[in-house]
């Protein structure tokens, strides 16, 4: 039955990569905003992720409440340890989140411009913070975080946050390039030059820092014969990389969208290969974090059924706004 | 304790988050359940004027429905960072409770919300009108959950304590029925129906003041009306048989709520005064000789606990409880008697044209929002010093954090709200300033993409076609 344990942090791994994968282009039209001149491209920007942010967010929802059923003490260490970059990034998206509609009937649309610019890059960087964190590992003793109040912040955790910024950036300008036409699209080209630029170089940043901070990480992706599965995520990564790059200079469409993607899936995979079999590193295990048989039984009967309809759902919502986004609708 | 120590700022930030959050579902639960009234009205009689109100609440409904899910995911997230012992030892019961509760909303959400907002015009009669009953379905399966979880914390059952320590569920079904659940669930369902009934009644009545000829508000104020004379009795009733079961399960409470320190044979019923919890006395106290013991026993002579039989530590704080609970029952008393002095005009004949009904129905507004808010108040500090019942306190719940980071983030939460919720509760009585028409206009002209949900895809294929941009595949 130990197998339960293991399904759940595989759901749970899933919401978060789902969330990361579909919030990250839309968090990343936001942080993007501050560098779109005019209204009109602004509107356009914000039209092409407006009827799907919000299921979107959910995920984070998702993600947040399967922790507390399935792994408590790992939420309960987690959320205290993260706690003033997890607070900021939720008051981030509760401005960002109503931005949306506000602006839209607000008098000061510029305010609500800069509300929806400013929470979506807090949000971001308190993300990527978290992330660090996370990396670095949290202070545990006994059942509770026994780290300090700003561990949380150190030079790695800022560098993680930047990055998680401006991949972030990167989704959102090749969303923009396969959402909008013209004037907007030329300048999203160039925005996702320098954030795709930017975000490979801090992949390796971070892919170089992390294994020299932590043997445990090091042992994982270099020692024979471990390198032998280890090794494809990187080439891939240098695939990847190298599709988004090609697509940006052919001017292709949908192609560095799904690249960038590529590129996030690859790192939150080789982040499960630092973390397994650990849900909080270096010492709280899936197995030793999870909740009784009868917890993770009990809520696997309603996610069994309920999470397939919502992405069946999640799929039409998209399908139905496939295609460019029309300069001349308004939010609707 | 100190005034301003991480537990009483953590607290605080709790109360906080989730009293601005209750607000929301409250209204939604009601309102969610108005409209399918409305439309069945609709569809039974043919009768413009509730599709009209129809209409008219369901901007508002889906307003005040984004603001719950958004002040929702907060609370989803303050479990972990401010009660990180509580969310170890009862995450394994309180988690899935709350994970179906999610699992429902979102369902709920994704589903048929947006057809109910948007496809009035796409799909049939009968889907729309099945649509809407889903979404009224959905609203109280949420609260079904979450006040299952709620209950369970006020009288935990169906449970064992782990080698970790942890509550684990041992029984399902004794965890989600436990014994104060179904009176809980009963008590709040009514309350959010009250709640909503005093708002569409102050809408109707702001309007007649100004409209005597106003259809739509005519209607919503009867409406309203016969649910204040009908519903506010059964209230009241439900009340009296919650506090019984309370009185059971957890008497301090109880003592609490009545302002009783001595534990004694006929035990008065005190209408007025001020607990001291230093000295163990209700002072300046209005008190019926032997209606407590009636009251609470059925017997004039029965013996009634006081909090004195409890010792110091385990007591909650009485004057929070007593008068919370006082401005809960005040205001059930006013819904009822209105919802009586309505019933007189109507039999009269001249239900719309009493200025005085009017003017007090235009102010007893929010009175149900005060009453829900009391209440709940009464039920959690009443709860205190625990977090679970009887097995885990309250100051051995809470994360190991400094008061420094408590304190910033309660600022920060206060701000924020203030700011955001304000502006999105002007809104939506901006809205309700709108006089009533018998040709208000669908939603979809006014009405942000996002309220349709957060799938609202298929919801707006439904509801335009494909008038939509699409230029081919993406």
């Amino acid at each position: 039955m130990d197998d339960l344990a293991f399904i759940w942090a595989g759901l749970i791994a899933f919401a978060v990569l789902a969330y990361v994968l579909f919030d990250g282009f839309d968090l990343g039209v936001g942080i993007l905003f501050p560098w779109l001149e005019s209204e009109e491209d602004r509107d356009q920007a914000m039209n092409s992720v407006a009827p799907v942010w919000d299921g979107n967010e959910t995920w984070l929802v998702l993600g947040g409440g399967g922790l507390l059923a399935a792994f408590p003490v790992a939420y309960s260490i987690a959320l205290t340890a993260l706690y003033a970059p997890l607070t900021a990034m939720l008051l981030a998206l509760v401005f960002r989140g109503v931005a949306f509609e506000f602006r839209w009937r607000a008098s000061h649309k510029r305010a609500w411009d800069w509300a929806f610019a400013g929470g979506s890059t807090l949000a971001a960087f308190a993300q990527g913070i978290a992330l660090g964190a996370l990396v670095q590992g949290i202070a545990v003793s006994g059942r509770s975080y026994a780290g300090g109040w700003w561990d949380w912040l150190t030079p790695f955790s800022i560098v993680t946050g930047v990055a998680l910024v401006i991949g972030y950036a990167l989704l959102g300008s090749t969303w923009l390039i396969m959402k909008t036409r013209f004037g907007l699209q030329q300048r999203a080209y160039r925005a996702a030059w320098i954030t795709g630029l930017g975000t490979l170089a801090l992949i390796g940043v971070v892919s170089l820092w992390t294994p020299l901070m932590n043997p445990q990480y090091m042992a994982r992706w270099f020692s024979w014969p471990a390198i032998v599965y280890t090794a494809p995520v990187p080439l891939l990564v240098a695939l990847a990389a190298f599709v988004l790059l090609d697509g940006l200079r052919r001017q292709r469409e949908a192609a560095p969208f799904l690249a960038s993607l590529a590129l996030f899936v690859l790192c939150f995979i080789g982040l499960g290969i630092s973390f397994y079999p650990y849900i909080v590193p270096p010492s709280l295990t899936i197995w030793a974090a999870a909740a009784p048989d009868s917890s993770l039984a009990f809520l696997l009967v309603g996610a069994g059924i309920l999470i397939p309809l919502i992405l069946a759902y999640t799929a039409w919502s998209y399908w139905v706004f496939r295609g460019k986004v029309d300069p001349a609708a308004g939010y609707h | 304790m100190e005034l301003f120590d991480a537990l009483t700022l953590a607290r605080l930030q709790f109360a906080f988050t989730v009293s601005f959050h209750i607000v929301f579902p409250a209204f939604t639960i009601g309102l969610a359940s108005y409209l399918a009234v409305l439309e069945g009205l609709w569809l039974a009689t043919g009768r413009g004027v509730y599709l009209a109100a129809f209409n008219y609440w369901k901007k508002p409904f889906a307003l005040s429905f984004g603001m719950g899910v958004v002040s929702g995911i907060v609370m989803s997230y303050q479990f972990g960072t401010n009660w990180s012992v509580f969310s170890d030892k009862a995450g394994p019961i309180i988690g899935p409770l709350m994970g179906y509760e999610v699992l429902s909303a979102f369902f709920l959400e994704a589903g048929f919300l947006g057809v109910m907002l948007f496809g009035m015009q796409r799909v049939g009669k009968g889907l729309h009108f099945f649509a809407t009953l889903m979404v009224a379905a959905g609203t109280l399966l949420s609260a079904f959950w979450i006040l299952s979880a709620n209950s369970w914390m006020q009288t935990p059952r169906g449970h064992t304590i782990n080698s970790a320590g942890q509550f684990a569920p041992a029984d399902w079904w004794a965890v989600i029925f436990n014994p104060s659940f179904p009176y809980r669930l009963v008590h709040m369902v009514l309350a959010a129906y009250l709640t909503t009934a005093f708002v569409v009644g102050a809408v109707g009545a702001y309007h007649l003041l100004r409209d005597r000829s106003n259809e739509g508000a005519r209607v919503m104020f009867s409406m309203a009306m016969w649910m204040a004379a009908l519903v506010a009795p059964v209230q009241i009733f439900a009340g009296d048989q919650h506090g019984l079961n309370t009185l059971e399960h957890q008497p301090a409470k109880i003592a609490a709520m009545e302002g009783h320190f001595e534990t004694r044979r006929g035990q008065p019923l005190i209408l007025f005064g001020w607990p001291d919890m230093a000295s163990e006395t209700t002072r300046y106290a209005i008190e019926i000789p032997k209606l407590g013991s009636l009251i609470l026993k059925h017997d004039w002579d029965a013996e009634v606990k006081g909090l004195k039989a409890w010792p110091r530590e385990d007591r909650p704080n009485a004057p929070i409880v007593f008068w919370a609970f006082r401005i809960m029952v005040g205001i059930g008393v006013l819904m009822m008697l209105t919802g009586l002095w309505s019933l007189w005009q109507r039999f009269r004949g001249r239900l719309y044209d009493n200025d005085w009904l009017l003017r007090l129905a235009v102010l007893l507004g929010p009175s149900g929002f005060a009453a829900v808010l009391a209440g709940w108040i009464t039920t959690e500090v009443g709860r205190q010093p625990y977090t679970v019942y009887g097995l885990l306190r309250t100051a051995q719940s809470v994360s190991p954090i400094d008061a420094q980071a408590v304190g910033a983030s309660l600022i920060a939460f206060i701000v924020v709200y203030f700011a955001v919720f304000g502006a999105g509760i002007l809104y939506i009585l901006r809205l309700m300033a709108h006089a009533p028409r018998l040709d208000e206009p669908d939603i979809e002209k006014d009405m942000p993409l996002r309220a349709a949900g957060v799938t609202p895809g298929p919801a707006l294929e439904l509801a335009q076609g494909q008038r939509r941009s699409g230029s081919g595949g993406g």
